[in-house]
């Protein structure tokens, strides 16, 4: 299935682009897709931390991702 | 209308948000008001961007918002943050909480910004004279 994964901070900084699509087997799960994205793209390795929120919530590495789930990344936050 | 939780490109406004705060039932309001400092670590800042995953922030702050209630018993809590591009000195991000008394209020209040810190999908750039970094991002 064709999961298309959304960046902001640092995270588009590496991407190079706001967003992009990842080709992952069924059933995958968070800890699935962060797996994929630290293969191809190393500089993820040295963010302190990388979580994914999957329809605007944090989820845990074990939740599996759905074909039209909006999943995001959310690199370190800073705001405040 | 009071809009108590907000994410917005304009100028905050430290003022107005008090204003929306008024609740006879309390004696206490404390704010916080998170400013951009004109430097890190002894190097000269010339000016910060935010950038929010808004509709995810909104929802991470209105739940601290309800947290806040239940835990510190207080009545009504304000969060506005701002995104884009913010000038040294300018208003980065206002809490305001009533609370009946005010060491709940001023608990509150730390509760909030720091949970904010930590989980609200915001993230901030600093520019400097010689390049710019997102804060945060590396351990």
């Amino acid at each position: 299935m064709k999961i298309e994964v959304i960046a902001f901070g640092i995270a588009k900084d590496i991407l190079n682009s706001n967003q992009v699509t990842l080709e992952m087997e069924e059933q995958s799960s968070v800890a699935d897709v962060r797996q994929a994205l630290v293969d191809l793209y190393p500089a993820f390795q040295g963010l302190a931390s990388l979580q994914l929120a999957v329809n605007a919530d944090y989820v845990s590495d074990d939740y599996l991702i759905k074909e039209n789930d909006e999943v995001v990344l959310i690199p370190p936050v800073s705001g405040g | 209308m009071k809009t108590l939780i907000h994410i917005t490109s304009e100028k905050l406004d430290p003022q107005a948000c008090l204003e929306t705060i008024s609740y006879p039932e309390c004696g206490g309001i404390v704010s916080f008001v998170g400013t951009v400092r004109n430097q890190t670590k002894g190097k000269p800042v010339l000016k910060l961007e935010f950038e929010a995953y808004e509709k995810m922030a909104l929802k991470e702050m209105q739940k601290i918002a309800d947290q806040a209630k239940i835990k510190f018993q207080v009545e009504e809590v304000l969060i506005h943050h701002r995104t884009g591009l913010v000038k040294v000195g300018e208003e980065a991000v206002v809490i305001v909480v009533a609370a009946p008394h005010r060491k709940a209020a001023f608990q509150a209040c730390e509760y909030c910004i720091d949970t904010l810190k930590e989980m609200v999908p915001i993230w901030k750039k600093e520019f400097f004279e010689d390049g710019e970094v997102w804060v945060s991002a590396h351990p």
